[in-house]
């Protein structure tokens, strides 16, 4: 696509003023901005900046929910030839130093009260951010810092200054050229400073274009924009392909309401990382278990149905009259008032990624009528490198590269990629960008895979994650941690897990037990409990955890390549793993050499065969107040099996 | 913080005594309320600062003693009257409907600014040309305005007796704050919330001062929250008035400290 950001977004307001681009819930009605008045918002909004003394190429953060204007904010920078900077919203004001320095901003667009203090206290270590915009005037009333102004009042000097300049809106957006840089993404990073992703206009667009067409999408879609718009995700399903196609973007009423939302929305073309899937289904589960029998009883009957016959009539395979009957019946009663109740039931298009989703979870939702699938991409390649086609959709690939895409395997297994949606570079930072990008042009992802048979790709781990057992019976045998924690993972039980192997002699880990799950299963067995830590230490759920262990040991033994990496002790913490204390990133993977530093005690008591381990760890609060918290843990033995070894047949 | 305009005296309460048979609850009681400020009442236990909150709610009729709001002088009112004139309160142990939701339950505040009666309300009939309609959206209109502003969007729908205490103390706030007061009373606010709560309850109290300038008169007894939030306090102690002034003051104030701590005797 030769064309840029504001280019589209004004063909859009120039063919249909009157369609709806952007809506959101304001005081409980759903409000829409049409693509005319957008436009204008959009020039008063650049004319703002323009009079502020934005340069071409200079950054602009932007930090919030999901707001209309936010993304309005975005398009006026580009508008002038800027380079919109989103940043997480709930990042650590410290988090914020790295980006801001790094990026040079003098200008910043945040949404509320929370985002100006978190900037206003950076202008000691930032001081050139000078000027800062926000959306929601609640509280900051009496502020007068200088150079701190709402939105409203960037918008009537844009107004003024656009009158006194007329022309100059469309000749800056008609200077922007599709090679110039759209926007900057700074990725989160597990160690080392945050890099910022370079991506032009064009290869935003190339991808979120060739994503449209791989899946027909319309500008009759539906998208509820509810996850964070620093993720590149969400700034391509919600800017790139928004603009490419047309359709609406919503903007939830808030954090809390987007459940709600998206049952009021019923988007057709939905994104979510599999733990809200996850989230989604595990509260069904909880709530039917609390139905009565009949409910239960009919639930559990035609969720066998839809197990049996659901991914078959999903992938367009033949079914016979009497399953198909029974499927439609089962619809009738079960599928069609879940898929409501989940606000899916209009989803034509549903995607996950991130991480490895759960063959049951996967199932589930295909099962009951919901097109999910896979797709591979990270923020370098513009999200789209593979997606699986409609009938093609499976728990354990990735799918098949798509338009431009080209694929390769290096000798130790890693993907690399070669794509027109590739980054430009990691700003202000060659050396990255070398060791990613070689000459001839391929990405270096970092993940470790194959190409099956039928062309779809499989991921394995993170390529340098991928380490060796040594010693012990299953010396020399390949362990990829991730896969072993993404197993335990799949069980509802288990929030979070960290498996420990590399250059050992056996494979250990630690649990986080999820609170809802275990918690409504205690209670179904009269186990009182006075919170998470004391559940986590109960000796009836320390042996529901051995009972998933061993589960995920015996599926484990079933696999040749990884039959060495089955569990030989675990322990289950005592807190939950949190991004805030440095164990988990901002997209809540988790930080493996962080945790095995932190928890030093406890790994080496696993290895050294103890019961029990005292642990004392400092925490930080959710109001920056930190304290510690210690425990005494159990340490657990689990049953491993033998490798069945497979004859290939 | 910022410097809010503390206005004139809004409401004056002069010499108020108040006795249960031989029970003295109040002992001639004066002290006055500016516009926009946030004042305190505090004492310990059973001194008598609901029994003051109720005289000016006018649940309780004083023996002796004036009340004086905006100019006018009262020796008694009765409680709809004074919630005419602008005074609105929430309630230590709650009043609300708890099959009613969220929604409703804060609309219940719009009451006294219904124009339309009650037969206008149950039968919509065309020669009324929609006027309940048409005031039923406006009022829906400030009590989303309301739910926006207490951040409780994701329980607009529940019923109130599902929710956490926290939250039902949020939306008898809302509550308070639909029937738009000038005063608004608020009878220990923060009993029987955690650390986080009480935090949240105190942003929404000065956020509803800043906002939308109501002055706010409020009871409480965990000190450290009304020393953080007032700009003036009351102290009562067995029914009399034993300080007054900014929270410094009243934290030096030796007869404070003593009903507080207890003296050495």
């Amino acid at each position: 696509m030769q064309t840029t950001f504001p280019r589209l977004m004004l063909d859009h307001a120039a063919r249909r003023p009157q369609a709806a681009a952007l809506r959101e819930k304001v005081y409980g009605i759903w409000q829409a901005l049409s693509w005319g008045d957008l436009a204008v918002l959009v020039r008063h909004l650049s004319g703002g900046l323009a009079e502020a003394g934005l340069q071409r190429g200079e950054h602009v953060v932007v930090v919030g929910e999901n707001r209309p204007r936010l993304y309005a904010s975005m398009l006026a920078v580009q508008s002038l030839g800027g380079v919109p900077v989103p940043l997480y919203q709930d990042a650590a004001i410290g988090e914020y130093i790295f980006p801001i320095t790094n990026a040079e901003v003098r200008f910043a667009i945040v949404e509320d009260q929370e985002q100006v203090d978190k900037l206003l206290e950076l202008r000691g270590p930032c001081p050139a951010l000078t000027r800062i915009w926000f959306d929601k005037s609640r509280g900051l009333r009496n502020y007068s810092e200088p150079g701190l102004a709402s939105l409203d009042s960037l918008v009537d000097a844009g107004r003024a200054w656009d009158t006194a300049h007329p022309g100059a809106f469309e000749a800056a957006v008609a200077a922007g050229q599709p090679q110039d840089v759209a926007a900057m993404f700074f990725t989160s990073g597990t160690t080392g400073n945050p890099k910022g992703v370079v991506h032009t206009h064009f290869t935003l667009l190339n991808r979120a274009d060739a994503g449209a067409r791989f899946d027909k999408l319309t500008a009759a879609e539906e998208v509820l924009a509810y996850l964070p718009p620093a993720w590149i995700g969400q700034n391509i399903f919600s800017c790139a392909q928004w603009l490419a196609c047309g359709y609406v973007v919503n903007c939830p009423e808030s954090t809390g309401t987007v459940m709600i939302d998206l049952k009021e929305i019923g988007p057709t073309y939905y994104f979510a990382p599999p733990r809200v899937f996850e989230g989604l289904l595990t509260s069904v589960m909880i709530r039917m278990e609390d139905a009565g029998r009949i409910k239960r009883g009919l639930f559990h009957h035609f969720m066998n149905v839809a197990r049996r016959v659901g991914p078959d009539l999903m992938d367009g395979k033949p079914v016979g009259a009497i399953d198909k009957l029974r499927y439609r019946l089962g619809d009738f009663f079960i599928y069609g008032p879940l898929r409501n109740t989940l606000g899916l039931s209009r989803v034509r298009v549903a995607y996950t990624a991130g991480e490895a989703i759960g063959p049951d979870l996967f199932t589930f939702y295909r099962s009951i009528g919901i097109n999910l699938k896979q797709l591979y991409g990270s923020t370098e390649t513009a999200v789209f490198v593979c997606l699986q086609p409609d009938h093609e959709a499976r728990a354990d690939t990735v799918g098949v590269p798509i338009e431009g895409v080209e694929i390769r395997l290096t000798d130790s297994g890693e993907i690399l990629v070669k794509s027109p949606g590739l980054l430009k570079e990691y700003y202000k930072n060659p050396a990255a960008t070398a060791e990613v990008l070689d000459a001839d042009g391929w990405y270096h992802t970092g993940d470790a895979g194959f190409l099956d048979a039928s062309g779809h790709l499989k991921i394995i781990d993170r390529a340098k994650d991928v380490g060796r057992l040594i010693g012990g019976p299953a010396d020399g045998a390949m362990f990829a941690p991730k896969y072993v924690e993404n197993k335990l993972k799949f069980f509802p039980y288990v929030k979070e897990a960290v498996a420990f192997g590399d250059k050992r002699e056996k494979v250990c880990a630690f649990v986080n037990i999820d609170m809802d799950a275990v918690g409504n299963w205690a209670e179904k067995r009269n186990l009182p409990y006075a919170g998470y830590t004391d559940l986590a230490g109960k000796p009836q759920v320390l042996e529901l955890i051995r009972e998933c262990v061993e589960k995920t040991n015996a599926d484990l033994a079933r696999d040749e390549l990884l039959a060495g990496s089955q569990i030989s002790r675990f322990l289950v913490l005592h807190k939950q793993l949190e991004a805030d204390d440095g164990e988990l990133t901002r997209t809540s993977k988790v930080r493996r050499g962080a945790i095995a530093e932190k928890y030093r005690p406890l790994v080496d008591a696993m290895y050294g065969g103890a019961a029990e381990q005292f642990i004392e760890i400092a925490v930080k609060f959710e109001d920056g107040r930190s304290g510690s918290v210690s425990a005494t843990l159990k340490i657990v033995d689990a049953k491993t099996f033998p490798a069945v070894t497979r004859k290939a047949a | 913080m910022a410097q809010r305009k503390i206005g004139e005296v809004i409401l004056d309460v002069k010499n108020i005594s108040l006795r249960f048979g031989g029970v003295k609850a109040l002992s001639d009681i004066s002290f006055d309320v500016r516009e926009h400020e946030v004042r305190a009442i505090i004492g310990p236990n059973g001194a008598g600062k609901s029994s003051m909150l109720n005289c000016i709610n006018g649940v309780y009729t004083p023996q002796e003693g004036n009340i004086t709001f905006r100019g006018q002088t009262f020796s008694h009112m009765n409680s709809r009257q004074v919630a005419e004139m602008g005074v609105a309160r929430t309630f230590q142990s709650l009043a609300l409907f708890k099959g009613m939701s969220v929604l409703d339950n804060i609309m219940t505040g719009r009451n006294l600014r219904m124009k339309t009666n009650i037969f206008q309300q149950a039968i919509r009939m065309p020669f009324w040309s929609g006027a309940a309609e048409r005031e039923e959206s406006e009022h829906r209109e400030v009590v989303e305005k309301i739910i926006d502003f207490l951040e409780i969007q994701a329980v607009r729908k529940t019923p109130v007796g599902r929710l956490p205490y926290g939250l039902q103390k949020r939306v008898d706030l809302g509550r308070a704050l639909a029937m738009e007061p000038q005063v608004l009373l608020l009878d220990e606010p923060m009993a029987g919330m955690n650390v986080e709560e009480k935090q949240d309850m105190s942003r929404f109290i000065l956020d509803v001062n800043d906002e939308y300038g109501t002055t706010i008169v409020l009871i409480e007894h965990d000190m450290s929250v009304v020393m953080d939030i007032s700009d003036r306090v009351v102290v009562l102690d067995y029914g009399k008035k034993i300080g007054d002034g900014t929270p410094t003051e009243v934290r030096a104030n030796p007869e404070v400290i003593s009903a507080y701590l207890g003296t050495r005797h």
